[in-house]
Order: structure tokens, then C-alpha cells, then sequence
């Protein structure tokens, strides 16, 4: 099966421009039938970019794709579909107020003259999941399902319209272990009957528990193509994938810490079940790592005020703080650079100094109430420039900059209040390599001033690099408070990981 | 909106983009001007104004409703009750000022109870405002006994008549005059486009309706700036019906019926966005133009009032799919 002497689905010199970012650029590869071929690549190295070329989400700027050698434009998801390729994205594409059924068959539900045939559908439907393996009632609401069960959904959904290749974006992510088992046993199925699989991922233990080739991508251009995975280690995957060392993008260096920027005695609330009693020095990085799902973010919005507390105290610099809303952190000194930028982060339809200056503003008025241009333009430039956010003016509309440079007058916002303690929830997702490390020395250097730092991340790599100590979260408690000296990737990992359940690697 | 940059675009076009309804407005003026009998005349001119000022004082915090992201149906209901209540408290004996702050306390009132369901509640504002709207509708007609009441009281009268300057003809009639009703329109015009652009409570206005978890996530208390905004909103509407009534010399809870679809339409007619996050006093005072004139050259040329909503409805669903052209290029 493995030795089919042409590539099934073909990637030929796919470039794909927006405008100002070359995303993808002349990238070439091939995934034979009946194999499992690994997708990887940092954040921004356009693995989703091509993912999206290939679901017919978007068009390549120029190139082509090759199904059994035939070239094939998809102008929309259904194009793709007809042609028997579905992309199962991270996110799922259900509807949780309609039946798993109707979720399978949405769009082409078995109908005669426009009425539904309910009967026929529940049939199809039960025989699309067995074959599965799910027992699951095909009349249950999807809401009712856990996210893994939803996930075999979104594959029966593919597999009934007859999908011949399939690509998985970071399917796991949110999975537990057994889930991830069973999602692995369905692939292996997939393969054997057939089927040509592209499974996107970050983590280094499923390629080589899985996966049959490998292709990694670097800042949008193909880097290497493994067409076995013999001989091939998690190192040179990672140095394909970074282009250098892992420790020269970091550049840590230990600082002197001061007293206790940041207390928190007893804080309990929503997703944080257990009381955490945790405290970071001025100067010093604390690294929270967790699984997703861990209580991470929701800890942060509790320290920031954005979520009521059940329990507990948070002093600054010593000071109790009373948390009722953002504003009463922001007063004191707490700010917080949110998980997903676009969701609550940026508000995309105002520019860049209106974006910078929001939560600084305040202390800078005329008269108690008027807006100090001056002031707005100066502080506005003076972070720009010292942050090198590259935007052609300051009043271009936030939207239209990259991720990194989104991020950047993010922490330029927070940069302009009086700093104490900066919350950072996966400060760097979805930004480019070089903005990466851009990122990482501002965070150095806001440590280097005295701030205390707490830093959120499911890369693991970066919580290590950056980390002073390390605090790892499992099932919404802290698990472990490890040195940068005894956090070792598998100790981390061990206390981040379900109890109960068995591992996967 | 047109390129990323701003600089390839050429400057005809930045120009169109940003000040496209202004052009329009400038076109539909020297059009009309020319083209309509009497349009240009001191009279007509005078009348166009007055028209316009109902929609356009309650247009200027409905600039701000929409900019956060929200709606308010029931300014359509409060101007007439706004009318009835400084009517009713007139004829029992109350003087002016107590009238007009009756009024006005009412509307702040519903303004604040729209503005606490809204925020605190979370209840979408197009529903919160509707039922509002009705229960204030109903109120009116329940203050005024399903009757309109008959304004006598001089110094109301004369308040709408009040103008400044006034200029007289050879012959000593009236040849051009701008009232009290028009001053206290452009006034709220240059109120509130200043308080949008340069205080806080306007930016904050903006960045809510662009994206309000993140609004609040940067420190801005999103439940008070709304609830700020219906309150106004109610206020301002109350004094639009008192001053509708000064002018009528009557409290009709029957009068501006729909009005509130016609505010909404001239604030997204200048380019206002439904969805939030973009306006600017200008836009306002262009829609507000664009649609008074439309109506009052309408009139001049005798068109049937059934063909004029024709015509209205066509304008603004031509404007928002301009609109909308114009962000997606």
C-alpha cells in the first residue's frame, strides 16, 4: 500500500499572498494513498495557510494542487467536497442545537421532493458512525456530546460525502488521552482502507506514534519532505522546524528579583476549583503551563478582575487589591494581554493609536474629561517606535496588521499604564518566528525593569525558555511549582497530564 | 477601509471614501437647487430646517447608541409622550420649566431603564427598546386620556417661535429666520461630534460598539458607558417631543409615528455602522440632510406621500449596500 508510485494529492509551487504577507511561497509536496503524512511547522509557518488552499477556504495566489494528477481548483469548501477532500479544522464546523444526524448529512440531508427522510437519515447516519466504531444515538443533540465524540461527528461528516482525502488541523488538542487513542485507531482505519491523510500537528510523540512521511514548513516555504520517517529524530524535526537552535530564540538570562510584585493567597472562582496560592518577585518570569482546558486562562481573568473571585486575596507590591473589574487591576498596576487577540483583545476597527492608548488614557486627560492629542500622539509613536511595530501610520486601522505587530501594540497598551505585574495568556500564538523573539525580549526586558511576569503557554518550549519557575495547572489546580533547573520537558509534563487517564506516548 | 496602506489608493477615491456622503450631499443640494422650483427660497429653506430638526436632535445620540453596538426603538414613542407630559403639566398649572423637566425626567427614566435591561440584563436592545416603545406608547395615550392636549401657555409658544436672526423683508413679513429648534439642533450637533472625538466617554463609545470584551478587558466600565447612552438618549428625545409640541401648540401622543425608523435610517444613510465601532457627527448631519431633503423636494414636486416612502426605502437600502461595497474593496 505504502509504495503507490504516484503522489494522490499533490502540492505543485503553492504561493499564496495576502496583501503585505507572503504566506505561502512556492510549496511543493506529495502524500501517497493509504499514508498518514505529518504537516508541522511553528505558528505562522503556514501549515493553516495551506490547509486552507486545500479546503477551498482560500485560492493560491499561483501553483496548483494535483489530485491523482489532475489539476483541481477549489473555489469554495463545496468544490473541495465534490472532489472527495475534507479538512476537519481545529475548531469544529458543527451545530450543537441540531441532531449528530443532521450534523452528518448538513447539506445533503436525504430528502424527496424537500422533505426530510428521517428514517433514511438516522440509518445512514447509525451506519456512518459504525463504521467508526461510536455507538452513539445518531437522534442525540451534538450539544450532548463530549468534544470527542463531536470530533468522530466531523469525521462520519466527511467520510458521507465520500472524502478520499482528509486533513486534520491539531486534532488532538483538546482531546483526552483515551480520546486521542481512539481518534489514532479511526486514522489508522482511514489508511488502510484508502485514504489519504494530512494530519497537521505540534507535538512531536503523535508523528512518530502515527504517522508514515513528514513535511515541515518554515515562514511558508517547504523545508524538507521525510518520505519514511526511519532514521528521522524529534530533533532534526524541531531544528527544521525553528531553523536554528531552540535556546539562540529565547536568549534567557537570570536577573536579580526584588520583593514580591504579585501575592495571591487562597484565589478560587470558575474554572479554578482547588484555592492557589502562588507569588512572583519583582523580576521575575513565572511560566504557568497546562494542558487546555487546565484553568489557565480562566486564573488569569480572576487575577485581572475580569471573572468574581469565590475566595481568596491578590496583593500588589504589597497592597491588598480590591478586584471588582479590569479597571480596579489596571489601577493597580495588573495588566493582562488576552488568549485570543482577535476575540478580546484588539478592537479591529479602530487604529492603532486608538488601540495603544485605551487603558492608559485616563490618567493622561485635560480638564478631567477632554482627550490629550498631544499626549495620545506622543505616547502612541513613542510605543510604536520602541516596540518596532511595523504599521505605516498611526492612524491605520488596527485589522490590517500582522499578528505579531497586532500583539505588539497590545503590550503597548499596557506599556504606556504604570506597570506592576503583566498577565501574558499565550502571548505569542499565531505570530511569526522572528515577531516571536521580538516578543520574548520585551518580556525580558519588562523583567529586567522590575515587573513581575506571568506567562501563559501550551508551547512548552517557550514556557521553558522564558520561565524563572514554572507553576504547572491540571484540571483547574496547581499541580507542581517547579526551578527553571528541575522543570525538565517530562516533568512538566508529568504533572500536566490527567491523573487517571493513561498516556498517550 | 479601501487599502491597507492608504497610500495606493488614489486621492479622488480616499476622498469618496471618507467623505462620500458629504459629496453626496453637496451634489443633492446644488441638483435640487437647480433644478427645483423654489427649493432655493428663503421660505423653503427656513421650513427644511425646522423639518429636519426633529430627526436630527434625537439623530445625535442616536450616533452614539449605534456607534456601541446598540439600537432604541422607543425614541419614536418618547417624543410624543415627551409632548403630552409638558402639555399636561402645563395646563394643570406647572410653569415652563417644570413642564419641560417632567418631560425630560421621563425620558431619562425609560432612557435608563433601556440602558440597565441592555447592560445588566444582556438583553438584546432591538427587543429591550421595542417593548419599551409600546409600553411608552401606551403611556401616552394613557397621560393624555387617548386625546391630544391643547398648548396655551405663552411662553411655550413664543419658546418655538424664538428666533434669531430675523430678517424682514421690505415689506416688514418675515423673510428668513432660524428658531429655537434649529439652534438647539446644531448645538447638539457640535455637543455631541465634540464629546464623540474628544472625550473619553466618546472613544469609549467607539471601541465597544468595535469590539466590546475587549473594551472591557482594557479597563473601560462598559455597563456605564451604555447605560449613559440610553439614558441620554431617552432625555433627548423628551426634549425633541417638547419642543415638537411647542411647535404644534399641541401634546399629540399621535405624532411622529415611525420617526424612530427615520432617525436610524439618516445616522446609517451618512454611514453610521448598524454592527458598531465606526460614526462621526458628519455622517450624521449628511444622512440627516440627505434624507430631509430628499422629503422636502418631494414635497415641492408634489409627489404623492405613498411614492415618497418608495423612494426613502430605496435610498437607504441603496446607501447601506454602498456601504458595504465599499468595506469589502
Amino acid at each position: 500500500m505504502t509504495t503507490a508510485a504516484q503522489p494522490f494529492l499533490q502540492f505543485e509551487d503553492v504561493t499564496k499572498t495576502y496583501p503585505g504577507v507572503t504566506a505561502l511561497q512556492g510549496v511543493s509536496f506529495g502524500v501517497r494513498t493509504g499514508s498518514v503524512h505529518a504537516l508541522m511547522g511553528e505558528n505562522g509557518a503556514g501549515k493553516s495557510t495551506l490547509l486552507k488552499t486545500l479546503s477551498g477556504a482560500h485560492q493560491p495566489t499561483s501553483g496548483q494542487l494535483l489530485l491523482d494528477g489532475v489539476p483541481h481548483v477549489f473555489k469554495s469548501t463545496s468544490d473541495a467536497l465534490a472532489a472527495g477532500v475534507a479538512v476537519i479544522y481545529q475548531e469544529l464546523h458543527l451545530i450543537p442545537g441540531m441532531t449528530v444526524a443532521e450534523n452528518i448529512y448538513l447539506g445533503h440531508l436525504p430528502a424527496r421532493r424537500g422533505l426530510v427522510n428521517r428514517q433514511q437519515l438516522h440509518d445512514q447516519a447509525a451506519a456512518q458512525l459504525k463504521r467508526l466504531g461510536e455507538d452513539i444515538d445518531p437522534d442525540t443533540l451534538l450539544a450532548q456530546l463530549p468534544i470527542g465524540q463531536r470530533q468522530m461527528v466531523e469525521i462520519a461528516k466527511a467520510l458521507s460525502r465520500g472524502a478520499r482525502v482528509i486533513a486534520f488541523d491539531e486534532p488532538t488538542s483538546s482531546l483526552s488521552a483515551r480520546e486521542i487513542d481512539k481518534l489514532f485507531n479511526v486514522i489508522r482505519d482511514l489508511r488502510t482502507e484508502g485514504c489519504v491523510i494530512l494530519y497537521v500537528t505540534h507535538r512531536m510523540e503523535e508523528i512518530f506514534k502515527l504517522c508514515d512521511a513528514c513535511t515541515v514548513l518554515r515562514d511558508g516555504r517547504h523545508v524538507r519532505t521525510h518520505a519514511t520517517l526511519d532514521g528521522v529524530t524529534p530533533a532534526l524535526l524541531v531544528q527544521d522546524m525553528v531553523g536554528r537552535d531552540i535556546a539562540d530564540v529565547f536568549g534567557y538570562s537570570p536577573r536579580p528579583h526584588g520583593g514580591p510584585a504579585l501575592e495571591v493567597t487562597d484565589v478560587s472562582g470558575r474554572g479554578v476549583n482547588s484555592p492557589i496560592t502562588l507569588s512572583v518577585a519583582k523580576g521575575e518570569i513565572l511560566g504557568l503551563f497546562g494542558l487546555i482546558g487546565a484553568g489557565r486562562t480562566e486564573f488569569l481573568k480572576l487575577l485581572f478582575g475580569a471573572e468574581p473571585l469565590s475566595s481568596g486575596t491578590v496583593r500588589v507590591h504589597g497592597h491588598p487589591v480590591p478586584l471588582k473589574s479590569p479597571r480596579d487591576a489596571i489601577d493597580v498596576g495588573l495588566a493582562y494581554c488576552t488568549e485570543d487577540r482577535k476575540r478580546d483583545g484588539i478592537v479591529p476597527i479602530l487604529s492603532v493609536m486608538e488601540n495603544c492608548n485605551i487603558s492608559a488614557r485616563p490618567a493622561h486627560l485635560r480638564a478631567g474629561c477632554l482627550i490629550d492629542e498631544t499626549w495620545e500622539k506622543t505616547n502612541a509613536r513613542q510605543q510604536v517606535d520602541s516596540l518596532k511595530v511595523r504599521t505605516p501610520s498611526l492612524t491605520q486601522l488596527i485589522k490590517h496588521l500582522s499578528g505579531g505587530n497586532q500583539q505588539k501594540v497590545i503590550l503597548g497598551r499596557w506599556l504606556s499604564t504604570n506597570i506592576r505585574v503583566l498577565l501574558l495568556d499565550e502571548p505569542t500564538r499565531g505570530i511569526d518566528i522572528g515577531a516571536k523573539s521580538e516578543i520574548y525580549q520585551i518580556i525580558f526586558r519588562l523583567a529586567r525593569e522590575g515587573a513581575g511576569i506571568v506567562v501563559v503557554s501550551s508551547d512548552l518550549p517557550e514556557v521553558l525558555g522564558l520561565a524563572d519557575r514554572v507553576a504547572v495547572m491540571r484540571e483547574g489546580e496547581i499541580s507542581a511549582v517547579l526551578t527553571r533547573a528541575e522543570a525538565t520537558p517530562e516533568r512538566v509534563l508529568a504533572h500536566a497530564l490527567p491523573l487517571e487517564k493513561t498516556s498517550v506516548a | 477601509m479601501s487599502s491597507p496602506t492608504g497610500k495606493s489608493a488614489s486621492p479622488f477615491l480616499t476622498l469618496l471614501d471618507r467623505a462620500g456622503m458629504q459629496l453626496i450631499l453637496g451634489a443633492l443640494i446644488i441638483v435640487c437647487w437647480l433644478t427645483v422650483r423654489n427649493f432655493g427660497s428663503p421660505e423653503n429653506i427656513m421650513n427644511l430646517l425646522l423639518q429636519v430638526s426633529t430627526v436630527g436632535i434625537v439623530a445625535t445620540t442616536m450616533l452614539f447608541c449605534l456607534a456601541s453596538g446598540n439600537f432604541d426603538l422607543s425614541v419614536g414613542t418618547l417624543i410624543p409622550a415627551g409632548g403630552v407630559l409638558c402639555a399636561l403639566v402645563l395646563r394643570h398649572g406647572g410653569g415652563l420649566a417644570l413642564a419641560t423637566a417632567t418631560a425630560l425626567a421621563f425620558g431619562a427614566i425609560v432612557g435608563f431603564i433601556n440602558g440597565v435591561v441592555v447592560a445588566k440584563f444582556k438583553i438584546n436592545a432591538l427587543i429591550t427598546t421595542l417593548s419599551t416603545m409600546m409600553m411608552v406608547r401606551g403611556a401616552a395615550f394613557v397621560f393624555a386620556d387617548g386625546k391630544s392636549i391643547g398648548i396655551s401657555d405663552e411662553t411655550m409658544l413664543n419658546l418655538a417661535n424664538s428666533a434669531f436672526p430675523v430678517i424682514h423683508s421690505s415689506t416688514g413679513t418675515i423673510l428668513f429666520q432660524i428658531t429655537l429648534p434649529v439652534w438647539i439642533c446644531l448645538g447638539l450637533f457640535a455637543l455631541f461630534g465634540f464629546i464623540l472625538q474628544r472625550t473619553t466617554f466618546g472613544r469609549n463609545t467607539l471601541a465597544i460598539g468595535g469590539n466590546e470584551e475587549a473594551a472591557r478587558l482594557a479597563g473601560i466600565n462598559v455597563n456605564r458607558v451604555k447605560i449613559t447612552i440610553f439614558t441620554l438618549q431617552g432625555t433627548v428625545a423628551a426634549l425633541a417631543g417638547v419642543l415638537l409640541a411647542a411647535r404644534l401648540g399641541i401634546g399629540d401622543p399621535k405624532t411622529a409615528q415611525g420617526s424612530e425608523l427615520s432617525i436610524i435610517s439618516a445616522c446609517v444613510l451618512g454611514g453610521v455602522s448598524l454592527s458598531g465601532g465606526i460614526g462621526r457627527m458628519s455622517y450624521v448631519i449628511a444622512g440627516v440632510f440627505i434624507m430631509g431633503i430628499v422629503e422636502n423636494a418631494m414635497n415641492l414636486l408634489n409627489i404623492d406621500s405613498f411614492y415618497q416612502y418608495i423612494v426613502r426605502g430605496a435610498i437607504l437600502l441603496g446607501a447601506v449596500m454602498l456601504d458595504r461595497l465599499k468595506q469589502r474593496s
